[in-house]
């Protein structure tokens, strides 16, 4: 275990667990991708334990978190807000990342990793196109080769991200195959992956599919929750929160936060699902709510099935959470019961938007609009008054700002 | 093991072998075109049970499964119509590992003996994930047989391993890539069907990108034949039914008998 590197004021806490030996977190995870990827997948997962212990690896990650990322982001006491509901209410603010959501701090760890394995270019998937601008942002610094597969709808819902994607100098390829969202553009990924693994690396942007990638990408944010849990301590006075909440998508800001907190025995931990328009509806991304254990995009874990087994597609408000599957180690999380996994509607995550945005002048991204839009209907029910609760900012707004306009009309 | 010593009989007389590939359930005459192939001069069937997020396959193969599921097909429904065949060649079923589990493994293996389908590709179920989940246990004891998949990166210690627990066939993937036609052989070709042929006895094909009677003659020289997918379900996707598969099948058996 090397010592915490606090460069600049980031902290890189200790090495969490490795999933054992197959890649599993409880009975989830495991590598179930074509043969042809089986030897770059040991090969990062070699490097990757290395690197993740070489203390140079180690300090120029943190260095880049602190100089280009814009790192440490402060925790926020929201005085109105927590008078509003009723809760104690501190954001872990990652809207304030260069590139503005928690996805540079997973991808800056991954091109250092691909300069390291000696590959000059990198491919990702993308939804809303937070994690493509973020891959394109570090191959551009990195001056490595960038593709980035967008499903053909979601070209269409975020054009501008797919503008900026191609002014950072990256081949934006929109996939018409399937449902055109987040889950083809994963599946082509792959095929891409499949036809071009000796020279490219594959820059997953959650924590998920096959083995390392759900432990590595937790590692290289767990920086999220080992910052919140001194920060929060703090304020706190030397105190934990009582609830540490996250939006779900793939699930890597919920991971990276509870990486920090997961010890904490008198912690909660809950995930934030999509609901979209009603659990009910069976128009949602709740994998965990709704899902069964199948073995998807390179992974046993729980994804939205029909009965036969054939992959549902997910829908949400927001891109980032319109998927119908979950990292395995929230899987894992969920049997064991150390986390929770509730749910917002596309309707709660609007409310959650205004009123973040009116009351603390913080327009949050619509992912993590479902957090604070849950956390709106759960004060009182399931979260006593009085406690006090950490909610990871995962990114910003400014992308949704268009969306909402459209939807809510003038003010 | 119906489908190993089927083509390794085949193999033993000197002739190479030749597997056609047919999405389950794309059409309504979808047998006839199993049946088409296998009077061409096929050795053995593959049939494909379609998935929603099928990653080892190109863009053929993943428009024919999407029709073939947006025309109601499901794993039953192929496995039970396949039951219905009454043709020489032995079946392999190639779908992905989710529809399996999703089934159960014994469940799925009884349906497929209990349908006379001898063997299961799953492209996604790499050995070391096969052996600790237990599916070749299972299927052994059905008397399904699993064949495998080696690739250019697979090291020799895994194709070891791979040669080891396959049965029915040895799958050699001929380039780094999905399923889908390509121009040419790829040059990575005839050193995988060389490097496999080495290393084992079971009967090696080479599949994914051989689109043309003479690409399939090329590469069965470097191996004991070929499977042929895309090529074939293209013409299928065209409005091609039983005549245009009869006629493309026994064109790449013409190649390979020359
Ligand atoms: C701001 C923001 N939050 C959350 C997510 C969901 O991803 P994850 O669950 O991996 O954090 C995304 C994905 O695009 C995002 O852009």
């Amino acid at each position: 275990m090397n010592p915490p590197v606090r460069g600049g004021g980031v902290i890189l806490g200790p090495q969490g667990p490795e999933p054992s030996e197959a890649g599993r977190f409880g009975e989830f995870g495991g590598r179930f991708v074509p043969e042809t990827l089986i030897a770059a997948l040991e090969e990062l997962e070699n490097e990757f334990r290395a690197a993740w212990h070489d203390d140079a690896f180690r300090s120029e990650f943190s260095d880049l978190l602190g100089s280009y990322a814009g790192r440490p982001t402060p925790v926020t006491e929201c005085h109105r807000l927590s008078d509003k509901l009723g809760v104690r209410v501190l954001l872990k603010r990652e809207d304030l990342t260069h590139t503005g959501s928690h996805k540079i701090n997973n991808v800056l760890g991954q091109a250092l990793l691909t300069r390291r394995m000696g590959k000059g270019r990198v491919i990702a998937e993308t939804g809303a196109g937070q994690h493509g601008v973020a891959t394109a942002t570090a191959a551009a610094l990195f001056g490595l080769e960038c593709t980035v597969f967008m499903g053909a709808v979601d070209v269409e819902r975020q054009a501008l991200n797919v503008w900026r994607m191609r002014l950072l100098g990256a081949e934006v390829i929109p996939v018409t195959s399937g449902s055109a969202t987040l889950k083809d553009a994963v599946n082509d990924a792959m095929r891409e992956w499949v036809a071009s693994v000796e020279t490219t690396h594959y820059c997953l942007g959650s924590v998920m599919g096959p083995h390392p990638f759900p432990w590595m990408v937790r590692e290289f944010q767990r920086v999220v929750g080992d910052e919140a849990r001194e920060q929060c301590r703090s304020i706190l006075d030397g105190g934990d929160p009582d609830y540490v909440v996250a939006c779900i998508g793939g699930g890597s800001n919920a991971m990276g936060t509870f990486a920090g907190f997961v010890d904490l025995k008198d912690t909660a931990l809950v995930g934030v699902e999509a609901a979209g328009l009603g659990l009910e509806t069976g128009k949602h991304g709740a994998a965990v709510n709704r899902g069964v254990p199948g073995y998807v995009h390179g992974m046993r874990s729980l994804f939205l099935q029909d009965e036969h087994g054939q992959v549902l597609e997910a829908h949400s408000i927001s891109a980032g959470l319109d998927y119908p599957g979950i990292g395995p180690e929230h899987a894992a999380l969920a049997a064991s019961g150390r986390a929770r996994y509730e749910s917002a509607t596309d309707d709660e995550a609007v409310s959650g938007f205004v009123l973040l945005s009116s009351t603390e002048g913080i327009v949050p991204a619509l992912e993590p609009a479902h957090a604070i839009g849950w956390l709106e209907r759960a004060v009182g029910d399931t979260i006593p008054s009085g406690s006090t609760v950490l909610v990871t900012l995962s990114g910003r707004g400014d992308k949704d700002a268009a969306q909402i306009a459209e939807r809510l009309g003038s003010l | 093991m119906h489908l190993e010593s089927t083509l390794r009989a085949s193999r033993d007389t000197g002739r190479k072998l030749l597997v056609p590939y047919v999405t389950g359930g794309l059409g309504k005459d979808w047998l006839d075109v199993v049946r088409a192939c296998s009077d061409a001069g096929a050795d053995a069937i593959e049939i494909g049970i379609p998935f929603s997020d099928p990653v080892m396959d190109g863009v053929t193969i993943q428009e024919a499964s999407q029709r073939s599921l947006d025309i109601g097909a499901t794993p039953e429904s192929v496995i039970a119509q396949a039951s219905e065949l009454d043709i020489a060649a032995p079946i392999a079923v190639m779908t992905y590992y989710n529809i399996v589990a999703h089934m159960g493994h014994a469940r799925f293996a009884s349906l497929l003996a209990n349908a006379g389908i001898d063997a299961a590709i799953l492209p996604d179920l790499p050995v070391d994930e096969m052996k600790r989940g237990g599916w070749d246990a299972t299927a052994r004891s059905h008397g399904v047989e699993c064949v495998l998949l080696a690739s250019p990166t697979t090291t020799d210690a895994r194709l070891v391993e791979i040669c080891a627990a396959a049965s029915g066939f040895l799958y050699a993937v001929s380039l780094l890539g999905v399923t889908g036609e390509r121009k040419g052989l790829a040059n990575t070709a005839a050193s995988m069907g060389a490097r496999l042929k080495a290393a084992t006895d079971i009967p090696v094909l080479l599949g994914v990108g051989i689109s043309t009677p003479e690409q399939a003659a090329e590469a069965s020289s470097h191996c004991d034949g070929v499977v042929v997918g895309s090529a074939l379900v293209r013409r299928l996707l065209q409005s091609g039914g039983p005549i245009e598969a009869h006629k493309f099948v026994a064109s790449l058996r013409a190649a390979l008998d020359a």
